[in-house]
Formats: structure tokens, sequence, C-alpha cells
């Protein structure tokens, strides 16, 4: 049946309201997106790495899941659902467990990218099946906007912050979407949220349906962090859409597929401009920092193409 | 009939988790613990259980995925030592504070630096105040036979607390000794089936790890030490119940000519056969002296060590750990805390002993007696925090 998010968006909600994430935040929309693309009789378990997410969600004795949830520790979500799962292969061979289940990790960029990197790639490696999802919020956002190896370069964090000396962040952003991709899964995928969460949800659908570890970024902007209005939200994932900051591409079984190429590729301020985090790169001067990030852009995309050819 | 063996204690242990018919095995290697998974992993291979096998690729990881398992209502264990057991540390707590019932074989191993893969208890005296029922074995027996009686513990619903079952590295876990085994089918009669009031399988959806604020989390810290002291009771009831099975009948602690004792050594572990050797020479030669074996270390047994050394008049205890208090080991630390409320207290002085595999003989045991037998006779303690087998001191 062809995507209809009014159809989508009548389904129960899997995330339901009463949770504590702030206005504008990109997480919990990432998390009902995912959800929303089980199938209406199945369950899942999901996991959440600590994180703004876990904290905002089951603050005791309050659950926004409507799904069997689990949070153990940061560092460790993708282990932890790898375990659920073993265990509810055990049960089915033991004739023991009659339910169907999904397993679905959650973390943000700081418990997938960093302290949660060895545990999410032994997981994708075992092959279990589960869909891995990162909430990219580019930083620690939970402990107050610290650097993570997912900020990009020169966006001020507070353990990176803009000086007389410093421009904020001196590295360039990891590209952890294709280091999974590296681990020969079959499915990895690189989403946002686009005008009607077509490709959110689309992607959500095969990764959860593809038998074995599935890895989905998304980007998940944070109004705090990277300080925009909170009614943005979608103004700033589209920006990273179509200035090709944030690529929406999956690879299925290793092969490399675009799943949008924008008509008129826009220049990187345009993306830049509206986030109070690289407010410090339109001062004067600082123009050599507007064009060392439209290279990385631009390099990262040609590769990119080369690749989905 | 009981099945009679020769096994190591890895062997042993990895055989009770066969017949334990676990779910998930998630497990690392560790020197000396490393057999217990590899030995496992040959019945997966060859289809004796139906557990699904997780070779992790930390034993971080392998606590969480244990973890998760038995939030999904499955038995789930794991084994390691040493720096294996520090990288859970974090997942320890969580462990118990989400109150699930794992279970851990832990050979005992001493902790870096400098790294030594030999002996001492410095890994899991350093867990012992991390919710975990401990429990500890003398010889491979005993370690089959606490392994076994280990999720009975832990999956009692008034303790759901997690228990790691310890042995010595290397001097238990790779020396062959006779031993007796259960059958499989009495095994399975004995361990029943874990039926967890909750789980995250269970069709009916519940969350589990919340974030608790101050005005819950004191209450949850509350239950879990009440957990901890309530778990007494269902430990010596199992303990009993494997009693009638086996005929192997175990305690808190074990008792050796203690009854008449005025100098004791309480020790646990491998360490317990040497000084109970030592003892039967010395009472050979007419000399008051016993051993107190202590099994179960968490939850300790106050008020039953209190009574025990009540009568005695000078006890040592036996620490394989330091702990760079400056004030002695943990197992006299507890030892002597039980004794304080006593009208008539023993004198008791601490022994660091065996660390990093430093091989402990009947010699040392009886420069211990000696010590205790000048305390008797001067009525002077002299140095409480005392080393053996150590040079330069």
């Amino acid at each position: 049946m062809a995507y209809n998010l009014k159809v989508e968006a009548a389904k129960p909600e899997r995330f339901v309201g009463g949770h504590r994430l702030c206005a504008g935040c990109g997480a919990g929309v990432a998390v009902r997106g995912v959800l929303r693309a089980l199938d209406e009789n199945d369950r899942s378990c999901c996991g959440v790495a600590t994180s703004c997410l876990e904290v905002s969600s089951f603050l005791y004795p309050f659950t926004a899941w409507q799904e069997s949830y689990i949070h153990s520790a940061f560092e460790n979500v993708a282990a932890t659902i790898s375990g659920a799962e073993a265990c509810y292969t055990a049960l089915k061979r033991k004739g023991k467990m009659d339910e169907s289940y999904k397993f679905i990790a959650f973390g943000g960029d700081g418990g997938t990218y960093d302290i949660g990197f060895q545990s999410l790639s032994g997981a994708m490696e075992r092959g279990h099946d589960m869909v891995y999802v990162c909430y990219d919020n580019e930083a620690y956002m939970n402990t107050g906007i610290q650097r993570s190896s997912s900020t990009p370069k020169f966006a001020e964090v507070s353990t990176a912050p803009v000086g007389s000396v410093l421009p904020g962040k001196m590295q360039a952003k990891k590209d952890l979407t294709e280091v999974i991709v590296a681990h020969n899964i079959p499915y990895v995928a690189q989403s946002t949220f686009t005008k009607n969460f077509k490709d959110l949800h689309e992607k959500s659908y095969k990764a959860l349906y593809t038998p074995g570890p599935a890895f989905m970024n998304i980007l998940a902007p944070c109004p705090r962090g990277w300080r925009y209005p909170p009614e943005d939200l979608m103004i700033i994932t589209n920006l990273a859409i179509e200035t090709c900051v944030w690529p929406l591409y999956e690879v299925i079984e290793g092969e490399w597929k675009l799943s949008y190429e924008p008509k008129n590729k826009l220049p990187i301020e345009d993306y830049l401009r509206p986030q109070g985090r690289f407010s410090h790169m339109f001062k004067k001067g600082a123009e050599w920092m507007l064009e060392d990030a439209q290279k990385i852009v631009d390099k990262k995309w040609e590769n990119l193409l080369k690749k989905c050819k | 009939m009981a099945i009679r063996e020769r096994l190591s204690g890895n062997e042993a242990v990895a055989v009770a988790f066969k017949q334990i018919d676990l779910d998930v095995m998630a497990a690392y290697p560790i020197t000396p613990s490393t057999e217990v998974p590899q030995y496992f992993s040959q019945f997966v291979a060859d289809g004796h259980v139906k557990t699904e096998f997780v070779a992790v690729e930390s034993e971080h990881s392998a606590m969480s995925a244990c973890i998760a398992a038995a939030a999904c209502g499955g038995r789930a264990a794991t084994a390691t030592s040493a720096c294996g057991l520090a990288l859970m540390w974090e997942l320890l707590y969580v462990a118990s504070g989400t109150r699930v019932p794992v279970t851990l074989a832990v050979i005992n191993r001493a902790l870096s630096a400098p790294i030594n893969i030999n002996n001492d208890h410095s890994d899991s005296m350093g867990a012992r105040d991390s919710g975990w029922i401990q429990i500890y074995s003398e010889n491979n027996q005993e370690a089959y036979d606490n392994q076994i009686m280990s999720v009975r513990i832990a999956e009692h619903k008034d303790v759901m607390l997690p228990v790691m079952i310890c042995q010595d590295g290397f001097i238990t876990s790779h020396a062959i000794e006779n031993i007796e085994l259960l059958e499989d089918e009495k095994v399975a009669a004995f361990t029943g089936s874990y039926q967890p009031e909750w789980s995250l399988l269970s069709g009916n959806p519940v969350s589990v790890g919340p974030l608790d604020i101050p005005q819950f989390y004191f209450e949850h810290a509350y239950q879990r030490a009440r957990a901890m002291i309530d778990s007494k009771k269902v430990i010596l009831d199992v303990f009993e119940e494997f009693g009638k099975l086996t005929g192997r009948e175990y305690g808190l602690f074990e008792e050796y000519k203690m009854e008449d004792a005025e100098r004791a050594i309480v020790v646990l572990n491998s360490s317990a056969g040497t000084a109970k050797h030592v003892c039967n020479e010395l009472r050979a030669k007419g000399e008051k002296v016993g051993v107190l074996k202590l099994r179960v270390f968490r939850p300790f047994p106050t008020e039953e060590i209190a009574k025990a050394l009540s009568h005695v008049k000078a006890v040592a205890v036996m620490d394989k750990a330091e702990c760079f208090s400056a004030l002695g080991g943990p197992v006299f630390a507890d030892v002597r805390t039980a004794c304080y409320d006593l009208e008539k207290r023993p004198q008791i002085i601490n022994y660091i002993y065996g660390l990093g595999g430093r091989d402990v003989k009947p010699d040392d045991f009886l420069t211990v007696y000696n010590a205790l037998d000048e305390i008797v006779k001067t009525g002077h303690t002299g140095e409480v925090y005392r080393h053996v087998g150590v040079r330069g001191v």
C-alpha cells in the first residue's frame, strides 16, 4: 500500500505524550516515526541508552512507552537489546514463546558514536535480529551540550567553546553510518524528518522487517544545543537535506542507494545561519570557516554520489 | 544413583549450567574462567543444550546481555575473573537494582596492576557491596553444588537478587578432583523453571530501568537492602532441600572442630582445606583449635558468626584481598563487626595472605595458630592488621 501520512498518523501511538522532552526536540519525533512502521499486531521490545530520551520518557512511576522498554546504562544499549533478542530466540526454540517481537535499541550520538560504539559494533557483528536507531543531535545534550565525535566542525559546544584562540570544535564529524556499513550488515540507512515522513517511515519498515541487524542514523536536532526556535525543527532538517549536510541514503546488502538528490544543492550557509551554534562563523574574518565547512560537505557528497552509482 | 566423575572446577560449573538448561549464556574469555564458556559452547555445538550462547565483545556487554535476558524472563548466566568482573562493575549494580536473577561464576583472580593471572579474592571482594549474593566454594564439588542452588536463590520472589558463586582460580578451577554429579533430571526437578512475576516478553508491555528522582530512589535502595536481609532464610531453605536431595549439607558457614575451640581461623574458598589440615595436626597434639569456613559472605551471617565465635578466645580472620584501607581486609572488618555486640568478645586479628597466587602453605596456618596461641597466653592482641607469606614483613 502506498504511503499515506494520514493513515499512518491515525495508528495508535506507541510512544505517547506526557514525556518531558523539550518542545522542538527531534528525539521523540524519531522514536514515534520508527515505531509507527511496526505492523499493527506486532510488539516490540525497546532499549534506550542513558540519554535525554531515557530520562524524559521513563521517570518513575510514569512511562511514555506503550512497548516493552528497558534502560540499563549509557554505553550498553546494543548489548542489552542483543541479550533480549538472544533470550527471545532461546524461548522460541524451547517452545516457550508464542508472541512475535521486534527488538529496537535507541541511543543518542554520545551513546552510539562514542561510549556505546564497542557495544554497537559487537552487536552488529554478531548478527542479532535487531534494529539500532541513533538519534543524532550532534552533542551530549543531556549533560549540557558537550562535544561528541558526532559534533560537526566549528560548532560551538560547552567543551569546545568559541574563544579568542579556538573557533569551536576543531575536528570534523565522524561518519558513523559508513563505519556501520563496513560491518556488512543487511541494512543501513540515514534519514531525518522530511515533509511527510515518508523517508523515515519506509526506512524504518525495511530496518524492522529485514532479518538480521539493521542500523538507522536519524538526524534529530536539539533546539537547546543548536539554538534554533523550537517551531523550526522541520526547517532545520529540511535544510540539512537540501545542503547535502545530511544526505538521505540506504545501503541494502552492500548496495548503496541515494534516497534524495536536491535539484539545487543549497550553500552550507543556508543550513548554518539559522543555528546559534554556528553564529561565530558569520562574523567578519570567519569566511575561511564557511569555505572549509563547504569543502567538507562537497567532498563527502561527491564520494557518496560515486558510491550510489 | 549420583554420577561419579573427575572434573576441574571450571568444567563442573559448565556442567551445572548445562543441567540448569540456561536460556542465555553471554560470556567473554578471561583467564582463568575462560574454560567455562569454552566447555559450554561445546555443549551448544553438540546440541546438548538449547541455550543461546552470545559471544560478546566484552564483559561489560556480557553482563548487559544477561540483565536484559533475565528481564525477558530467561535464565541468564556468565562467568568471569578479575579485570572482567571489574569491567562489569557498573552493571553489577544495575543487575541488583533492576532486581533480575542473573547468576555468575566468578573464578577468583587478582586485579591489575601489576597484571597477575593468579588467584586471590580482590575481584569478588571488591564487588561485595554491589547488591549481589556471594557464596564461596572450597572445592569443585561445592562450586558445582552452589551453582545449581544459585538459580533457586536468585529467582525466589523474596530475593530477586543476582548471585555470584566464587571459587579459586587455578587452585580449584583447573585442578581435577573427584566429584559427584546429579542426574540431569534431578537437577531439572530441583531447579524447575523460572516463573518471573514480570517480563519484557510477557505480551503485556512493561517498562524497566527508570530514572528515580529523590522521592523514590531511597525506597528502591531500601527494598534491595531488605531483600538481601531476607535472602538468608531462602538460602538456608534451598541448602536444606539440596541436602535432602544429595546428602551434602551446607550452611552459611562450616564449623570445623569448633565445639571446644579456643583458637579459630576464619577463612573462605580453597585455603579452608589447608587450614583444616593444619587444624587436624594440632588437634592430634591436643590443641583446641578450629576452622570456621565462611560460605555465604553476602548476606553476611552476622548473628550466626558472633554465636559461633562467642566461646573462642582468639580468632584470626584470613583475607586473600587487600582493600588498602589501612584497617585490614574485608572479611576481617565484617567478622570483627559481628563480634562487637558479644558480651565477651574474642581477641581478633587479621591476616592478609596469598595475594596474586602466592602459595599458601600449611606452615602459614601454623604461623597463624601460633600467633593466636601467643595472644591467648599473654592476653595481648598486639598488631591487628598482619600479613603472612610476604617477604620483608
